[in-house]
């Protein structure tokens, strides 16, 4: 590959029109990409601080800090605020709208406009549930079970739903442009088979998107018109069944946990390799158990509700399909270990990120199998053994895993390195801190603290003093990278294409890319993951 | 994909035919069949339903990607209502939890 | 022919000849369908449990539904099925003139099928049989159920009229597309196929609200 003269004034997706307009009307999917990475920047820290807040009320046993009411109201602004407007579209809408017209070698996504109409959306809903929530409050819990969201609760539900079901939208449209891209617009030669991982883990996920998600908007209309109309579809005072609607929640709501950790599983696959400098282990099977994961997935939301009343026997079957879902996820997880044997391996920060997602994905999914088991949850369901498991994975690894692709792919992004030894101060604080913060909530809660609880027996504070020991660490863990990042953008050093001397297409684009990503598109003839730079070539 | 994969008469038999589906329908629903008339009227709605997609929705002579979307969604709503009511079909056999 | 288009930043160089432009935005289209299949889909698994818990109470207030303007609800959507089979295959024609007639007639039908369906829903609600959370709670623990059958009716038809009316709007908006700005020809008609296909889909939604919610059990 030629060297490629670096020219600080070339034109870029970045410079090409500094007006507002051109960023809120623009049709560039890496400007969108921006636009969303800064929104869910935003909620991120709303929903954190809303933690905080009961964090430091569970430093004493009594509820000293805030009201009861209050308190359920802060714990439900934390679920909804981080699943909907945080985890959901973190990785899809900031990374995949991003990097995968450039991972296949087109110019944009399918369809642009969509593109930005989906950003619109999901600014319309997030401020929507953001003012509801903090000028309202809700207290339902992120689950809205019926009938006390639909009949007895005096707060802001239906702004929050409207909120909700707004963003919703956004995702389904997401996932539509990525599958018709990935259908349509792959360059000539990439064929599926050499498709980038993250690639194929988009695609799954872009089928949960239109697939679930649709369930849920229906299921939470139903539960705004029997709020405002008085219909009695899921109140059992007036013949309707709670448990259904909670079947038509989870259905959505399960295969939403894959939606927030398939992408990053495709991060990590992009991470491993580039940081082993290796094709990714048995390629096929992995691709392949991203499809798993996304049909099994489907199949196994009655595990949420086996002390919620539905018959043993579906309990049971929900319960077997569920140990099923681990075997694609632990494929991968063998898949990414192979991968770093005999590998040339770099610690380099982005590296920290994945190898911390493998140990606590692997922790947050072994606990997976614990509550799967129908008698052990009958135990610690609304405990905060289940708290800590779906943590593990939304926190130890969706969370990590974007902030190693974000680390990653920075210098793509924004052209600019960020500081390396603040990157692994950072991730090592956000790893201690996270173990902190979580673990000792696997024993409060197998000792029998529920959770959603604003006060709890004497002989549980030592442990919730060291989770909130944790969780302030993991705060400034949180805090240093949105510092040195925006930093980086004065003071980073400028890059090439190929920093990190890697294989992949977006690496044969300048740093930033222009705003066509290709003045040629490429034509593909190399497997995924087999065009390292060599030692000796200039990259 | 051509141009005009369906022609004008076609459309019109397709017409005559979800007609009188209709027709058969209705007075299905005055036989007392028990059991029988859900899964008579169901089946008509679903012949009905496949006329529509493979003739007006051009699914007969769309690509294999195209017909495997247009098939997509109602598989997998059979596995959201078959789920769901597994769990209704069985509390009286094995109540719950 | 390539269409390349420089707006707000993006080049869209998508597709280099008509089929493929066709293509691209039918399989966009059916993905769109298929999330809206689970839309309403979610409605009709709830339909679907409560009428195997309460089939006595479901096939008594189906009765109460009016047979005939259902029948003839159907039997005009249908023809509007047909009549905008028609108005795409017009174009592919490269006729606009046609486009616009069938289109118009499409509209019409709407339009009557709406018609129709207020003068149902003020029927319903004039026997008062609406469900009002104050008379709810006066009935008895049997007769409350029959208030879940017709909260189903009111939002399985109610979310299908929503359709239906954006349907409509769109058509409008493609008559006025076809007519002031002389778009649309046999070499660029995807918006109108992909108009026929949502169309179609609300068709078929009603093909299935029609026998379940109207054709419970006439018998009797």
């Amino acid at each position: 590959m030629a060297s490629i003269t670096f020219d600080r004034f070339r034109e870029n997706y970045l410079n090409a029109g500094y007006t507002a307009r051109s960023w809120l009307l623009t049709l560039d999917h890496k400007r969108i990409a921006v636009l969303y990475m800064i929104s869910i920047t935003f909620f991120f820290f709303v929903g954190g601080f809303a933690a905080v807040l009961f964090r430091l009320e569970l430093l004493t046993p009594q509820a000293d800090l805030v009201s009861l009411d209050n308190y359920n109201r802060l714990f439900t602004v934390h679920g909804i605020i981080m699943i909907f407007f945080f985890l959901v579209p973190a990785i899809p809408s900031v990374l995949g709208n991003f990097l995968i017209p450039l991972m296949i070698g087109a110019r944009d996504l399918a369809y642009p406009r969509l593109n930005l109409a989906s950003w619109y959306l999901f600014m319309i809903g997030g401020f929507i549930t953001f003012g509801a929530v903090v000028f309202g409050g809700v207290d339902t819990g992120w689950t809205f079970y019926t009938p006390y969201s639909s009949g007895y609760t005096n707060t802001a539900v239906v702004a929050t739903i409207v909120g909700v079901f707004i963003a919703g939208i956004s995702t389904i449209l997401t996932g539509l442009n990525f599958i018709v891209t990935i259908h349509k617009l792959r360059a000539p030669g990439m064929t599926w088979s050499r498709l980038p991982l993250f690639v194929w883990s988009h695609y799954a996920t872009s089928l949960i998107f239109i697939l679930a998600t649709p369930v849920l908007g229906v299921s939470l209309l139903l539960v705004v018109a029997e709020r405002l109309l008085g219909i009695g579809i899921f109140d059992p005072s007036r013949g309707g069944d709670p448990v259904l609607f909670q079947h038509l929640f989870w259905f959505y709501s399960h295969p939403a946990v894959y939606i927030m950790v398939l992408p990053a599983m495709g991060v990590i696959s992009e991470l491993i390799a580039a940081f082993s400098r290796r094709r990714v282990f048995g390629y096929t099977f992995v691709a392949l158990a991203s499809l798993a994961i996304a049909f099994i997935g489907f199949l196994v939301w009655g595990h949420h509700m086996f002390v919620a009343g539905q018959s043993a026997f579906n309990a049971a079957i929900f319960s077997g399909l569920s140990f099923l879902v681990a075997i694609p996820s632990a494929v991968k997880v063998f898949n990414w270990t192979a991968t770093l044997y005999k590998g040339s391996i770099s610690l380099d920060t982005p590296m920290l990120y994945a190898l911390g997602f493998i140990g606590l994905f692997v922790i947050g999914g072994l606990t997976g199998l614990f509550v799967a088991s129908l008698a052990l949850d009958v135990h610690v369901h609304d405990t905060y053994f289940v708290v800590a498991h779906f943590h593990y994975i939304m926190v130890g690894a969706s969370v990590m895993a974007y902030l190693g692709g974000i680390h990653y792919w920075w210098p793509k992004i924004s052209g600019r390195t960020y500081p390396e030894w603040w990157g692994r101060i950072s991730a090592a604080l956000i790893f201690a801190g996270f173990n902190l913060t979580f673990f000792p909530q696997f024993i409060l809660g197998y000792q029998g603290m529920p959770r959603r609880y604003a006060t709890y027996p004497e002989e549980f504070q030592v442990l919730n003093v060291m989770s909130t020991a944790g969780a302030s660490i993991v705060s400034l863990g949180y805090l240093l990278p949105l510092i040195y990042l925006i930093w980086s953008l004065r003071t980073g050093e400028r890059v090439g294409p190929n920093p990190w001397r890697v294989s992949g297409l977006e690496w044969t684009t300048s740093s930033p890319p222009p705003t066509e990503n290709f003045s040629t598109i490429p034509v593909v003839t190399a497997e995924a993951y087999t065009d390292f730079p060599e030692d000796d070539e200039d990259e | 994909m051509n141009h005009q994969p369906v022609s004008r008469r076609t459309y019109f038999l397709v017409y005559l035919g979800l007609l009188v589906l209709l027709a058969a329908t209705v007075g299905a629903a005055f036989l007392d069949a028990g059991w029988l008339n859900p899964v008579i009227a169901l089946t008509i709605a679903v012949i009905k339903a496949v006329l529509v997609i493979l003739f007006f929705m051009h699914v007969r002579a769309s690509s294999a990607i195209v017909r495997i979307f247009a098939l997509l969604g109602f598989f997998w709503l059979g596995i959201l209502i078959f789920l769901t009511m597994g769990d209704y079909l069985t509390r009286i056999w094995l109540p719950p939890v | 022919m390539s269409e390349t288009t420089t707006t707000g930043g993006a080049v869209e160089v998508h597709y280099q000849t008509p089929e493929e432009k066709l293509e691209l935005n039918r399989l966009g289209m059916w993905v769109f369908l298929a999330s809206e299949v689970m839309f309403f889909g979610g409605l009709f698994t709830i339909y679907l449990v409560y009428r195997w818990l309460y089939p006595q109470v479901f096939a008594t207030a189906s009765r109460e539904l009016d047979l005939v303007l259902g029948t003839i609800n159907t039997a005009i959507l249908l023809t509007s099925s047909f009549t905008m089979a028609l108005a795409v295959h017009a174009i592919q024609a490269g006729s606009r003139r046609a486009l616009t007639l069938f289109l118009l007639l499409t509209m019409l039908l709407g339009l009557a099928f709406i018609g129709i369906k207020g003068t149902e829903y003020l029927h319903v609600i004039n026997e008062g049989l609406f469900p009002n959370r104050e008379q709810l709670l006066t009935l008895s623990a049997d007769e409350r159920p029959g208030q879940i059958f017709f909260s189903l009716y009111f939002a399985m038809t109610g979310l299908h009229l929503l359709h239906m009316l954006l349907g409509l709007l769109v058509i409008a908006f493609l008559i006025v597309q076809a007519n002031l700005f002389k778009r649309y020809s046999a070499a660029d008609y995807s918006a109108i196929e992909n108009m026929g296909l949502y169309w179609h889909f609300v068709d078929i939604v009603w093909i299935f609200i029609f026998p379940l919610l109207y054709l419970i059990d006439r018998a009797s």
